[in-house]
């Protein structure tokens, strides 16, 4: 009997905090002590794959026996014996692991073409990325398109810049092969500071080789030389393995000088930022690779003229380079035709916050955000309603249950007073204060503001101590006039996306949780019983049983009370930690 | 020291690298970034000192104090600020006694500190202990870590 096994083991950061790489050394072991190459006389690898995007049941393994994939969820180290024992030596899959229909439901519903490596192949091996036809479109590309078909391709495929601002690629492309210079470059933006949202992130952990693919396209189409990755710090695993990527590309001649025997010359080389949000905005970024603060300027010329120590620059998003590839492959007219009219494509987004499944998901453009959380989502966790879908980041707004219906695409979010950005959906339910939200996203960007412009610097700084004085319970009538007014200029008069975008959290709650606001501003009330500074915390007498739980979790030692007995909590000594609310199994802590 | 930064020169110098590079190995090689180092070398390359601190104040990967010999980082990231992280944050900093506007234990032992977003929102809320990613995480969870760490030491 001739048997062909593979085992993929999830190992991206999600994957690798559950415990991926001890699992599969497991099952590596495992599979060498039992003799499994002898018995069948056939192959059987182990293998790491990357992030398939449902990190809340990592660790995900699958097991594949002759094409038949069985995928089981939250496995740990000591599981692999049993599975190596009953599934793979024997036949028989351990049904009580295996992953649920909410697994097949949530990647059915979705269309990869972004993701559709991810977690399916060795991102640390080249020949697995061949194996799949990588690298096919590049050869194309270099060795027998013109620049100006690679543009035009790129341009009918009606693929938009997937860093936030959506730009059309094919335009960008078309300016920078139209430029003349003997220095020229080509730059990926992998800064993704955008909190909430990992799709980058995945994308250089589970298929570094896509991205690198699409950059030597666009190398090609506008004839430049040398290529950056800028990654952010906080990613040191999608380093790792972009440098193995990057050397395995110049041992296969597709990188370097002369690639694909073509007499082309593409090199490229990783620059790791230093923890600073605003290098995600193309002109800070080219500063930060030039080793200077990374401050944004003002667009006098475009960067296609004057990028990267002053050279042509051709300057895109991971995920927009990662489906470059599949267009050459494809064609213009397939890509297209998966989306709108208005925007080709799928887009990956990250489902994250009080929605069930949380993870990586890809749909088309067009597909309506009911969909994304309910069908694909499977609806908020632990049976709490809905309140708003946060998307775009800190740049972008709140959208209430009633516009749910929407059509997902650049000019449909923005319409709803939020932004597309770059994915990040961040859900939140009847438990989530609006303005503490809006406070959040202030506190984000004013830290961030490079303090370079006045608007930003200083106005971000005006809105924040004003929710910090609403949430404090110290809000003024006025103060929702004033952060309007304030919002309406810093929008105008900011210098980079990072300000002008700033008041979008405020302005999109005020818009449709306006009455959160007042109830903070007028009756000192947190409806979601959130902000800090209006709850109480008190012990409800007749569901207390006095196990004194609280009380021994209590770190302020503000519980009082004897066992067997009532509880209290001594409002004074009260740090309102929640830690007793919590600790609590009977809810007789009220928090109100 | 000196012959620390000495390599750092050298490697500046073969791999073409900037100021942000010369911070970075410097920050790697001491866990922060000592004065005397930046003053070193600036005379080395004749770049005024303000330029070194220009940057490293900028970025948040740069460090001026010392800091503790391990590192808590907690993801302030929106997914997990969602999930509780700033009650997590507040719980650790008194469960470690660390003082109001401060980050490391008077014994240097623990530093702790907040990332924007590490990407890693399924799994939120989400702590770095000493480079290793937890998710999930709650304060017991995390307390017990941390006990694990004072024991071995
Ligand atoms: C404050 C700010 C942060 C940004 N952060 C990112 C980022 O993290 N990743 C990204 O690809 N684009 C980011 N952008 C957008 C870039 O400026 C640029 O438009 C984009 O990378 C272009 O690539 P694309 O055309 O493929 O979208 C940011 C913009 C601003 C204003």
């Amino acid at each position: 009997m001739k048997k062909n096994i593979i085992i993929k083991v999830c190992t991206g950061t999600g994957g690798i905090a559950s415990g991926g790489e001890e699992v599969l050394s497991a099952f590596r072991d495992a599979v060498s002590s039992s003799g499994i190459k002898a018995i069948f006389n056939e192959r059987c690898s182990a293998q790491k794959v990357g992030c398939r995007g449902f990190c809340a049941k990592d660790v995900l393994v699958d097991v594949i026996i002759n094409g038949e994939k069985t995928t089981y969820k939250h496995i740990k180290q000591d599981m692999v014996q049993r599975i190596v024992d009953e599934h793979i030596l024997n036949g028989k899959a351990v049904e009580e692991w295996t992953v649920g229909e909410d697994y097949h439901t949530f990647h059915d519903r979705q269309t990869k073409v972004v993701l559709s490596h991810c977690g399916e192949i060795d991102p640390e091996d080249i020949n697995a990325y061949m194996a799949v036809g990588g690298y096919d479109a590049a050869r194309k590309a270099v060795c027998s398109m013109t620049p100006k078909e690679i543009v035009d391709t790129v341009k009918n495929s009606n693929l938009r810049g997937r860093g936030g601002a959506g730009f059309p690629t094919g335009l960008k492309w078309e300016l920078g092969m139209r430029i003349k210079s003997d220095i020229k470059y080509v730059i990926c933006n992998g800064d993704e500071g955008d909190p909430g949202a990992f799709m980058d992130r995945s994308v250089m952990e589970g298929d570094p080789h896509s991205v690198i693919e699409g950059m030597i396209i666009c190398a090609k189409a506008t004839e430049s030389g040398h290529g950056y990755i800028y990654v952010r710090a906080e990613y040191p695993l999608a380093v790792k393995r972009l440098q193995m990527a990057i050397d395995q590309c110049r041992e296969n001649g597709f990188l370097g000088s002369n690639i694909f025997g073509s007499g082309f010359d593409f090199d490229l080389r990783i620059f790791q930022g230093a923890g600073a949000f605003v290098c995600g905005e193309a002109t800070a970024l080219m500063r930060s690779i030039e080793g200077k603060r990374g401050m944004p300027s003002p667009k006098l010329w475009r960067s296609a003229e004057k990028g990267l120590w002053d050279r042509p620059t051709v300057l895109n998003n991971v995920e927009t380079f990662a489906n470059i590839p599949r267009i050459i492959m494809n064609g213009a007219e397939w890509y297209s035709n998966l989306g709108t009219e208005r925007s080709g494509g799928t887009k990956v987004f990250s489902l994250s916050g009080k929605v069930k499944n949380t993870g990586l998901i890809e749909v088309p453009f067009g597909t309506s955000l009911k969909k994304i959380i309910y069908d694909i989502g499977g609806g908020i966790e632990g049976g709490k309603a809905f309140k708003a879908l946060q998307t775009g980041g800190p740049s972008g707004g709140c959208i209430p249950a009633e516009s749910l219906e929407i059509e997902v695409d650049y000019e449909s979010l923005a319409q709803a007073g939020s932004i597309m950005g770059s994915g990040g959906m961040v859900v939140l339910d009847e438990t989530s204060c609006m303005v503490n939200t809006a406070k959040f996203f202030l506190e984000f960007t004013q830290a961030e503001s490079c303090g370079k412009c006045t608007p930003c610097r200083i106005g971000t700084k005006r809105m924040l101590e004003i929710l910090e004085r609403i949430t404090s319970g110290n809000g003024k009538e006025e103060d929702i006039d004033l952060l309007e007014e304030l919002c309406r200029y810093i929008r105008a008069a900011s210098l980079c996306g990072l300000g002008m975008t700033a008041p979008n959290p405020v302005l999109s709650t005020l818009r449709y949780f306006r009455d959160e606001y007042e109830a903070h501003i007028r009756d000192k009330r947190c409806p979601a019983a959130v902000c800090k500074d209006l709850i109480t915390y008190s012990v409800v007498e007749e569901l207390c049983t006095g196990c004194g739980a609280c009380k021994r979790a209590c770190p302020a030692d503000a519980v009082r009370g004897t066992r067997k007995s009532p509880h209290r909590i001594d409002a004074d000594a009260c740090v309102k930690c929640g830690t007793c609310f919590d600790a609590c199994k009977f809810k007789a802590i009220r928090k109100q | 020291m000196e012959e620390t930064l000495q390599k750092i020169l050298d490697d500046y110098k073969k791999n073409n690298g900037n100021i942000i590079t010369i911070l970075q190995d410097i920050e790697k090689n001491f866990g922060f970034i000592p004065e005397y180092a930046v003053n070193w070398i600036s005379k080395k390359l004749d770049i005024p000192a303000s330029r070194f601190f220009g940057c490293a104040t900028f970025y948040s990967q740069f460090h001026l104090r010392h800091r503790g010999k391990n590192i808590v980082t907690v993801c302030r990231g929106t997914a997990c600020h969602v999930k509780g992280s700033e009650r997590l944050i507040n719980r650790l900093l008194m469960e470690l006694d660390i003082p109001r506007d401060e980050d490391t234990t008077a014994d240097l032992k623990f530093t702790v500190e907040k990332v924007n977003c590490i990407g890693a929102c399924g799994i939120a809320p989400v702590t770095i202990l000493n480079n290793e990613v937890h998710g999930k995480i709650t304060l017991d969870k995390l307390m017990k870590e941390i006990k694990k760490i004072k024991a071995g030491e």
